[in-house]
């Protein structure tokens, strides 16, 4: 490889793949990178694309390296940030662990710092989406006693709400689903696993249909809608704080929020 | 569970307790530790907002809306012509599980009519919390009214299995109690409050010396009061809320502006507007007094009695005693950080870190979030430019309010109605 060029890294897509990243950069002292992930590669017409293997060795090197240098927060700000999926973020977190491993204090709190601040908002915003899912997944019962929940996160925030919902959950079946992801969370009464599953043709996530889910379900949807409704004060009506709280786009696995 | 009773009963009860404001799910340290349903150890979630934009936590809904007494400003008072209904003990058991299974509720807000007496209900509440913890492995959070004049071994035994317990004062004078409430005694109000205290400042010292003390209300007591029924002062309302505070050991007053429900002369006529701006003030000061290190007496005193609605209390005292200002960010310790106008904590702790590796200018708070159109004027940072015009108090809130636009415009300014 020569030095000069600019270098588009390739890699799996995982965090650690990031890492791994980080790590060849450093071994092979390279000055310009882009990053691309795999899923994504697009022909580009200058530099040198090179695909990087994930390797968790060298990925446990670059994270060990990075914790020292950090405080606990600051490195979980790091890894809720790749979350966010953003373009180039991958570009900014390099910055950000470059920037940490030279600093002589742990520079997370550097909030005058562009590079500390942004990544310390896409965090927030990260940490916000893995909020909104702890509230808002609905749980609907399947015929085969398993608690089933579709979401559409902005960011890949199932990694994240796994243990939430595993210590509150801890004797029921329950699947949460990333329908934009296609991957899922199944919690069998022992422990979590990642899961894929190819949904059949007919499933519409958006309804609740006996063919799928227990008659009880239906009933209980219809509850919670008219608790929902009862519990509303309407000489206070307020839809612009309403719609604040509740982002139109999540409005479509909300049971309550169905016509 | 009969689906279509249950429908309707859910409607009525639910319709009932809406106009208690409480929602908090947080503060409590419940563990799911007996692999059951349900743990209470994280912050609260807000599962849902409703149309007027208030969070939906818990399940809250009364048990009854039966009641012996005639409260005035309350929808459920004997003389009001109105559906009634009850659940039963199991029934508030099911629903609350399988809303809870669902993720639609942190858990359960308890409530309730008086009917027969005020022990005869308590004992109904502790009922359901009893039911839910022990033969359901419940761990979620269950907040429970506790009735006024309820007996001390009642009180006792719901502090186990609640998270936390709040009886509302209403009304937060004396006179006015007296007025709209006259069969009820701030004592029966106080009573079942204190005996909370009591078991809590015991718990706490016992659980010291014996790790295994069962829990008692670990996420505390709570209050409401209505604003704008009874013509109280905001002096009369924060210094009250005060005194909960301090003599109490409350984790939250809740403020609820009072919505105009009956005919009775001796409130707001049907049709006025819920004083929102004033509840949200409030909310502010409470605020002021609990975060920002804030005495009662210096935001409302005898020559303040009520809070300028057209700006934030904090700017409302910084706009009176501008001798205290500018403030220099970068020297400053937290307290004084804290009483710039604009500056919220969030934004205190960020300056106070961020300082550690360079001195602050104005670039660098705008990018951490500061409201600067209200800050600016009373702050310095490492800049030349800074408010050097000798401005009074008045002169400075109009240039503020001249560039700032506020959401409560329509309440501040009505349009005239030429019509009229």
């Amino acid at each position: 490889m020569r030095i000069s060029e600019e270098h588009i890294l390739v890699y799996d897509s995982t965090f650690d793949g990031f890492l791994t990243c980080v790590f060849e950069i450093y071994e092979l002292k390279l000055k310009q990178v882009s990053f691309q992930r795999k899923n994504q590669t697009q022909e580009s017409l200058f530099g040198i694309s090179t695909e990087i293997i994930t390797d968790l060795k060298k990925a446990d090197r670059v994270w060990q390296g990075v914790k020292n240098k950090l405080s606990a927060r600051g490195s979980l700000r790091l890894y809720y940030a790749f979350l966010s999926e953003q373009p180039q973020v991958e570009s900014l977190l390099l910055t950000y662990i470059q920037q940490a491993l030279k600093s002589t204090i742990p520079l997370d709190s550097d909030f005058g710092n562009e590079t500390v601040l942004k990544v310390s908002q896409i965090a927030k915003s990260v940490g916000r989406e893995k909020h909104r899912m702890e509230a808002f997944v609905r749980f609907k019962l399947t015929k085969d006693d398993i608690y089933f929940a579709n979401i559409e996160p902005d960011f890949d925030v199932l990694p994240l709400i796994s243990k939430h919902f595993k210590s509150r959950y801890a004797d029921q079946k329950w699947i949460i689903y990333d329908l934009k992801r296609q991957y899922g969370l199944y919690y069998d009464l022992e422990k979590v696993d990642v899961i894929n599953l190819t949904l059949p043709a007919n499933f519409d996530p958006t309804q609740t249909t006996n063919e799928f889910f227990t008659p009880s379900e239906i009933e209980f949807q219809t509850l919670w809608q008219n608790y929902f409704q009862s519990t509303n004060i309407v000489a206070r009506k307020n839809t612009k704080l309403h719609i604040q709280h509740v982002p139109k786009r999540y409005w479509n696995y909300l049971s309550e929020k169905k016509p | 569970m009969s689906f279509e009773r249950t429908q309707e009963k859910l409607k009525i009860l639910a319709d009932a307790a809406k106009y208690d404001v409480s929602c908090s799910s947080s503060g409590s340290n419940r563990k799911n530790t007996n692999k059951g349903i349900g743990d209470a150890t994280g912050m609260g979630i807000c599962h849902s907002y409703t149309e007027d934009g208030r969070c939906v936590s818990l399940l809250k809904i009364l048990l009854t809306n039966h009641c012996i007494f005639d409260c005035a400003y309350c929808v459920t008072r004997k003389s009001n012509d109105i559906k009634r209904a009850a659940f039963k003990v199991q029934e508030v058991v099911d629903l609350t599980i399988n809303f809870y299974r669902r993720n639609y509720i942190e858990g359960l807000f308890l409530s309730s009519g008086i009917f027969k007496s005020a022990d005869y209900t308590m004992e109904r509440l502790v009922a359901v919390a009893k039911k839910l913890r022990l033969e359901e492995n419940f761990n979620g959070y269950i907040h429970l009214k506790s009735i006024p004049g309820a007996s001390d071994e009642l009180m006792k035994e719901a502090g186990l299995y609640a998270d936390r317990l709040s009886v509302n004062i209403e009304i937060p004078t004396k006179e006015g109690l007296k007025l709209l409430a006259p069969e009820k005694n701030r004592e029966d109000f106080l009573k079942p409050m204190r005996k909370v205290q009591n078991e809590i400042t015991q718990y706490q010292s016992e659980k010291k010396i014996i790790k295994s003390t069962p829990k008692y209300a670990p996420a505390g007591q709570s209050t409401q009061m209505i604003i704008g029924a009874s013509g109280e002062s905001d002096q009369q309302i924060m210094w009250t809320s005060n005194y909960f505070y301090k003599k109490f050991n409350l984790k939250r007053v809740y403020y609820s502006g009072y919505i105009p429900i009956s005919y009775d002369h001796r409130l707001p006529q049907l049709g006025t507007d819920v004083p929102m701006l004033r509840e949200n003030r409030l909310y502010q000061t409470d605020w002021l007094m609990r975060f920002y290190g804030f005495e009662v007496h210096e935001i409302l005193n005898n020559d303040h009695q009520n809070l300028d609605l057209e700006v934030d209390p904090k700017l409302g005292w910084a706009l009176r005693n501008l001798q205290h200002f500018p403030i220099d960010v970068n020297k400053a310790d937290k307290l004084m950080l804290a009483r710039i106008p604009g500056l919220g904590m969030k934004s205190v702790h960020k300056i106070i870190q961020a300082r550690q590796f360079r001195k602050l200018n104005w670039e660098h708070l705008k990018r951490m979030g500061v409201a600067l159109n209200r800050a600016k004027y009373f702050l310095v940072c490492d800049s030349r430019d800074f408010e050097r015009r000798d401005l009074t108090g008045p002169q400075l809130k109009s240039i503020i309010l001249q560039n700032s636009t506020s959401k409560y415009q329509k309440i501040l300014s009505p349009q005239l109605n030429l019509f009229e």
